[in-house]
Order: structure tokens, then C-alpha cells, then sequence
């Protein structure tokens, strides 16, 4: 792969805001998707003909589907409350990734083409027509946004800018003019199972080989099942957690758990993906598709309940739309919410001792966590308000000794991105990657010095993979990224107190 | 009768009937788009009656702006609740009798005329000051900025530089009421800021003051969050299920 062109800005002090440098990312493209990407989703295989109509009938379309599109294009008051707040404008300065300025891309085209002062007082509202230009830009930076939400938190209305890049995402691929990252991974998991495309096969050789080290190096025997029928869980994880680092330690973390808390679970080599990149394509039929693969395993294995391992995004398609795609889950035990996050389980079982930790493991560390957007923003994982924070914590200082919060806007509901989401995982963005992830490691940053924080704890994919990834630039080892099961791993007390 | 005096009374009848027909048009709209997907932005209320909680602090304190942006919050707050008092203020001009709670608070709303223009001044300087409020800046931001203000310094005018004889502008609405053309006195600063109110009322629909009615139907603030208790599904998503 040619070598993509990228830079590292210096860092500043959390809240600075930069100046606007227009421009500064519009040549910045991912990958479009070929026909051999585009045609298995249903999308035609390169632009079509009459891009401009096909386009305007899709957004139509969508603004009778979707009421945040709706009342979201129109409501706006260009306040610019939402200007300082995402990510990939604090890092790169490109004033089209400011929140409010990504919507106008799409909204300028909508009062063109919907509205009665568009169509009356043209430019004087913005409204634009349609040209060629106007689609680049709307790939490039459409293709610039994590769908974090960061921006919907502070909006004075809500607007959520997520939406409108998910829409914009679906018109394109409706024009076949699609993102080949998001569409070839959906292909592999209709095909395949999962984003990485490891078929059955492969997935038995890497259990079995995880069961094999975990036993030389604990001498108890956990089990990494797979297609188990008639186990009580149905344990769906993101695939990267097969064998990526550090994702696959937190995999042993999640064995251990299951193993100590003696809960039979298996895994599903028909269901072996959490992650749903429907989401990122806005596309609900796509996005459908792919749960019902889990509710269908479930069914299979005569499971009683579904459990996910840590993945942002996945646990905000699990914990937020499961139920709405691929429900009811009527057959399952209505003791339990429908799907679980392992943190759920795992603080459980250290509540009631089914578990024990002895954070003297971890020692020799200084942990902080990073709250993954689409958990922090999208979803819980206990009956409070605000439980997906509290229980990675309540599990993190379980297991280590010492535990530090970096900065409180920059956790939380206020998290930041780790730059990486939503889409954008691919080498040829690590430029706005780096950037994006600015803020996140300035806040790290802080408590390194502050408090000699050595680890950052991490409870996403995709947050693992960009952190492992864009931590060197700034001069931070990628070790320094821990999987939060992981430490639980270190810290689990194994046999004995059946 | 003046031609002067039909001429308002057409504009005032086809501006709040615009209004009116525009408003009801597009709540329709807002309220029968299915929202197919739970999005609420967390964390976030687990009850319905909570969910409306949130959206009625959002709605009347800008709670969301207050942690986002201390400064505009305040500007924002000073127009949009002088804006409020102005308004109960000109309730006098509409009821007949006056209630006597209305005439206490009437002084008041002089007060909240000057927050309102100030607050105004303020956003409209930021539009040209701020580089990332300039730049997604629209020349209809400004010219909406100008109405409010040009309406509230005429309002302004009739107070204090050319005293309008507003027993005569009470009788002239209260014949509106009953489709009867009373005179409407010719003073200058009355004329602009009645036509520049028929204008803000012909635009409300039309325009980003959409945010009005729009901020009930938000999703990511109307919605509880209860997708793993509840089953949420839009009528056309559960066609899918077919
Ligand atoms: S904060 Fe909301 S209303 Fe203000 S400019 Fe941003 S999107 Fe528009
Ligand atoms: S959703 Fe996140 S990435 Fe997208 S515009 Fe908002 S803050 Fe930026």
C-alpha cells in the first residue's frame, strides 16, 4: 500500500480551540467502494448516471423515514455551540469538521432542493444545488465523522450530527458511490460471520490455542467454547478480539470470568462479529441484517441470554437497537435485560464474591480509563442513568490498585472519540486519525504527568486498534493500551471457591 | 377608513394566518415522522415522564447550552427572556379587559426589551467576531438578527421618541378580532415595527425559528432510555419483519 501522507499536530492544553484552516482536510478520501463491494449490499457498483435526481429522491426518502433527519435540517440556528466541540476540528482546524458546518453540507443541498426558501431565496439561506464538487466534499468529510455524538450532547436542541452523516452515507451508497472499508466488511460478515473475515475453521484453531495458553500459564483449564448447544449464554464479542493485542487478553479476561463464575457460554461461529457496521452506513436494512445473526444463533443454541463483549459501537447496536431489529427475545430468560455487557456480569460477580480479584496483580500499574463514545453516549449497562461509567470503573479499581480519571471534559459523557470510529478505521485516514485522537491524548497526557498514569484502559475495538495504532505518533508506547478485561485477567483469582 | 389601515389589517390577517397554517403544517410533519430507532443521547432519563422533564429544562433554561457555552448561554438567555417579557407585555394590547396581574408586571417589560436588544447586539457582533461562528455564518442569520432588532427598536421608538396613542392601536386589534377596519394611527415607528412583525411571522415556518416547535422533537432529548425494557419499532422498519 502507497504510503499515506499524514501529520501530528503539537499538542496543547485541553481546551484550547484552534483557528479555522479552511481546506486543511478536504483532500483527505477513503477508499470508494468497487462494484465487488457495492453489489453484494444491494448498491450500484459505481455512481450512477443521474447521481443529482437519485440522490435527491434518497434524501426524500429518508426525511419521511427519519425525524432527527428531519426536524435536524431544519432547526439548526447556527448558534455555533457545537463549533469547538468535535474532535476532528480540535485537531485538525478544517472548519468543515466543526459539527454545525458538516450538517450545512448536507442541509444547504435540502433547502435547495425541499424547502420553499431555498427554492425563493437561494444563497441567502445557503441553499446550494448539487454539483460534483458539493458529492466530493460530502464523501470526504462525511467520511470524517465517528457518529461520536459529542456534538449532540452539547447542542441546545440535540442535533446529532451522527444522524445526518448516516444519512448522507446511505444516500451515497444508494448513488453507488460507497465507502469500501464499511461495505467490504459488511459483505464478509453476511458471507463469513464476522468484519475479519476468519472462517469457522480458523476460529476453532485460535480457541483452541488460547485454551492451550491460558492453561500453561495458569494451569486451570478455561474453556474458550464455541457453538455449544444448550449453554445458558450466548457470548458475542468483536472479532479483532480473536487475535489482535490487546484485544484477545481481554478475551482471556472474559473466559476467566465465565470459567470462575462456572456459567456455561459459547460463542457463535455463525454469529462471531459484535461489531454492526450498518450503523455506520446509516443503512437500517444492512444494519438488520446483520443482528439477525444473533438472534438467529441464539434461537440455534437454545441459549437463555446474550451476553457482549467490550465494543463501543456494537454495545450501542446491542444495548440500543437489538431489541428494535432483531426482537422480540421473548425466548430468552426475562430475568435478564436482553443483550448484557461482560462489564454487567463482571461486576456482578465481584459484588457477590462469585468472583475474586486481587489487584495486587496489576500493581506495578497506573490505570485510567477512556469512556468509549458510543457507551458513554448511546447506552447504559445497569438499570441507572450513568452505569456505563460506573461499572468500568467499579471493575477497573477492583482490579488495580490504583486508578486515576483523566480530566472531567474529557470523560464521561463528555468523552472524546479516540478518533477511530465510526467508520473510519482504515490506514488511508491515519492522517485525520491522528489528528482526531489529539484531544483524547491530551488529556492523557495530563494525568501521565500529573499522576504517572502508565495504562490507559480501554473497553472498544475500535478504540483498542486507533490507540495501538496512533499512541506512537505522540510518542506513547502502544502497550500503554489495555483491554479493562485484560486486568482482569491479571487480577482473577482462579479455582477454589466453587 | 385608510388605505393605510386596510393595508395592515391584510397584512396582519395573511401574516398570522401563514403562521398559524405553517406552524400547525410543519408540527404535523415532525410529529408523524416515525423516529425508528431509540437514540436518545445518554445519560438520559429511563421514564417517559422523565424524558419530558428533560426536554422541558431544555426548552425553558437551555441546559444543554449552559454546559456547552457559558457566554452565549447568558446573551442567549438575556434575548430570548427579555424576548418572553416583551411579549407578556404586549398581552395588554390583545385582551380586553386588562387582568390586573398583567398590569403589575407591565413595567417589567421595558426592562426586558433592553435585554432582549442587548442580548441581540451581542449575538450579532459574535457572527463577525468569532472565526468559527463567521464562517458558518448565512446572510439570512444576519438578516433575522436585524428583524428582531429592528423590531425591538421601534418598539423602543414608540416608547420614548415619538409616543404612540396606543388606545388607538388597542381598538384598531381589537376590530381585527371581529373583521372590523378600525383607524390605525400613521406614526412611523408604529408602521415599521408592526410590518417588521408581519414579516418575522410570514418567515417563522419557513426558517431556522423552526427551532420553536422543533426543540419538542428531538429525538435525542424526547426519547427515554428504554430500548432493553421496551420494543421500539417504526411501522415501516416492522414491514421488514414480513
Ligand atoms: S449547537 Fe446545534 S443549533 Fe448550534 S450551531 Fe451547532 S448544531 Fe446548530
Ligand atoms: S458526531 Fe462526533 S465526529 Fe461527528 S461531527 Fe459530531 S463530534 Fe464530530
Amino acid at each position: 500500500m502507497a504510503k499515506v501522507p499524514y501529520t501530528v499536530p503539537a499538542l496543547d492544553d485541553l481546551p484550547t480551540v484552534p483557528r479555522i484552516k479552511p481546506g486543511a482536510m478536504s483532500e483527505l478520501k477513503s477508499y470508494v467502494a468497487v462494484a465487488a463491494h457495492q453489489e453484494p449490499l444491494g448498491f450500484p457498483g459505481e455512481l450512477v448516471e443521474n447521481w443529482e435526481q437519485a440522490a435527491v429522491a434518497k434524501m426524500g426518502e429518508l426525511l419521511g423515514k427519519y425525524k432527527s433527519l428531519r426536524v435536524y435540517l431544519d432547526m439548526c440556528v447556527k448558534c455555533g455551540a457545537c463549533t469547538d466541540k468535535c474532535h476532528y476540528f480540535l485537531g485538525s482546524g478544517d472548519p468543515k469538521n466543526m459539527p454545525v458546518a458538516r450538517q450545512d453540507l448536507m442541509r444547504d443541498i435540502y433547502r435547495y432542493y425541499f424547502t420553499p426558501t431555498g427554492k425563493v431565496l437561494g444563497s441567502l439561506v445557503g441553499a446550494k444545488p448539487w454539483t460534483k464538487e458539493r458529492l466530493d466534499d460530502w464523501y470526504n468529510y462525511f467520511h470524517q465523522c465517528s457518529q461520536c455524538r459529542r456534538c449532540s450532547l452539547f447542542c441546545p436542541y440535540g442535533i446529532d450530527t451522527a444522524e445526518i452523516s448516516m444519512a448522507a452515507r446511505e444516500i451515497m451508497d444508494s448513488i453507488g458511490l460507497g465507502q469500501k472499508y464499511c461495505n467490504e466488511i459488511i459483505g464478509k460478515v453476511h458471507k463469513i460471520g464476522n468484519n475479519l473475515g476468519l472462517p469457522e475453521p480458523a476460529l476453532v484453531n485460535t480457541l483452541e490455542g488460547l485454551e492451550e495458553d491460558v492453561l500453561d500459564a495458569t494451569g486451570h483449564a478455561v474453556k474458550f467454547p464455541l457453538d455449544v448447544e444448550g449453554a445458558e449464554v450466548l457470548f458475542v464479542t468483536p472479532s479483532a478480539d480473536f487475535f489482535a493485542e490487546p484485544h484477545v487478553d481481554g478475551l482471556i479476561g472474559y473466559a476467566k470470568v465465565f470459567h470462575q463464575m462456572g456459567l456455561s457460554w459459547t460463542m457463535s461461529s455463525y454469529a462471531s462479529e459484535a461489531g454492526n457496521f450498518g450503523m455506520f452506513i446509516g443503512n437500517y436494512e444492512q444494519m438488520r441484517k446483520i443482528a439477525m445473526r444473533i438472534r438467529e444463533a441464539a434461537i440455534q443454541l437454545k441459549v437463555k441470554r446474550i451476553v457482549f463483549g467490550e465494543c463501543g459501537h456494537a454495545w450501542r447496536v446491542a444495548y440500543a437497537f437489538l431489541n428494535s431489529l432483531a426482537g422480540p427475545f421473548d425466548f430468552l430468560d426475562p430475568r435478564y435485560p436482553v443483550p448484557q455487557h461482560i462489564m454487567e456480569l463482571t461486576r456482578g460477580a465481584i459484588l457477590s464474591g462469585a468472583i475474586k480479584l486481587d489487584s495486587s496483580a496489576n500493581a506495578d500499574k497506573v490505570v485510567t480509563v477512556h469512556d468509549s463514545c458510543n457507551i458513554a453516549r448511546a447506552t447504559r449497562m445497569g438499570p441507572e442513568p450513568g452505569s456505563q461509567f460506573e461499572y468500568p470503573r467499579f471493575v477497573l479499581q477492583a482490579a488495580c490498585p490504583k486508578f486515576v480519571d483523566m480530566h472531567p471534559d474529557a470523560t464521561r459523557e463528555r468523552t472524546f472519540c479516540c478518533g477511530g470510529g465510526g467508520g473510519l478505521l482504515t490506514d488511508e485516514l491515519i492522517d485525520i486519525r491522528i489528528k482526531g485522537a489529539k484531544p483524547r491524548v491530551e488529556a492523557l497526557r495530563d494525568v501521565v504527568e500529573q499522576h504517572g498514569v502508565t495504562h490507559m484502559a480501554s473497553m472498544c475495538a475500535i478504540c483498542k486498534s486507533q490507540f495501538t495504532k496512533v499512541l506512537p505518533y505522540y510518542g506513547y508506547e502502544m502497550g500503554m493500551v489495555q483491554s479493562v478485561h485484560q486486568l482482569v485477567s491479571n487480577a482473577i483469582l482462579l479455582g477454589g471457591n466453587s | 377608513m385608510t388605505g393605510l389601515s386596510v393595508f395592515y389589517a391584510a397584512l396582519l390577517y395573511v401574516s398570522a394566518a401563514v403562521l398559524v397554517a405553517g406552524l400547525a403544517f410543519k408540527i404535523r410533519q415532525y410529529w408523524t415522522t416515525p423516529a425508528p430507532l431509540k437514540i436518545a443521547v445518554t445519560p438520559a432519563p429511563t421514564t417517559q415522564a422523565g424524558a419530558y422533564v428533560r426536554v422541558a429544562r431544555e426548552a425553558a433554561l437551555f441546559e444543554s447550552l449552559f454546559y456547552s457555552n457559558r457566554w452565549l448561554w447568558i446573551f442567549a438567555m438575556a434575548f430570548h427572556a427579555g424576548l418572553a417579557l416583551v411579549l407578556v407585555r404586549h398581552l395588554r394590547y390583545f385582551i380586553n379587559p386588562v387582568p390586573d396581574l398583567l398590569a403589575l408586571i407591565q413595567p417589567l417589560g421595558v426592562y426586558g426589551g433592553m435585554a432582549m436588544v442587548g442580548g441581540l447586539l451581542v449575538l450579532l457582533l459574535r457572527r463577525f467576531v468569532i472565526d468559527r461562528v463567521r464562517y458558518i455564518t448565512r446572510p439570512s442569520d444576519v438578516l433575522m438578527l436585524l428583524l428582531l432588532i429592528g423590531i425591538g427598536v421601534s418598539g423602543f421608538g414608540m416608547k420614548f421618541l415619538h409616543h404612540t396613542d396606543v388606545v388607538a392601536v388597542k381598538a384598531f386589534i381589537m376590530g381585527l378580532y371581529v373583521f372590523d377596519i378600525r383607524e390605525l394611527p400613521a406614526e412611523p415607528p408604529l408602521l415599521a415595527h408592526l410590518f417588521m412583525v408581519a414579516l418575522l411571522m410570514i418567515v417563522f415556518p419557513f426558517s431556522k425559528l423552526l427551532h420553536v416547535p422543533g426543540v419538542f422533537f428531538s429525538p435525542t432529548r424526547n426519547q427515554a432510555d428504554d430500548p432493553r425494557e421496551k420494543r421500539h419499532l417504526a411501522a415501516w422498519a416492522a414491514k421488514l419483519e414480513g
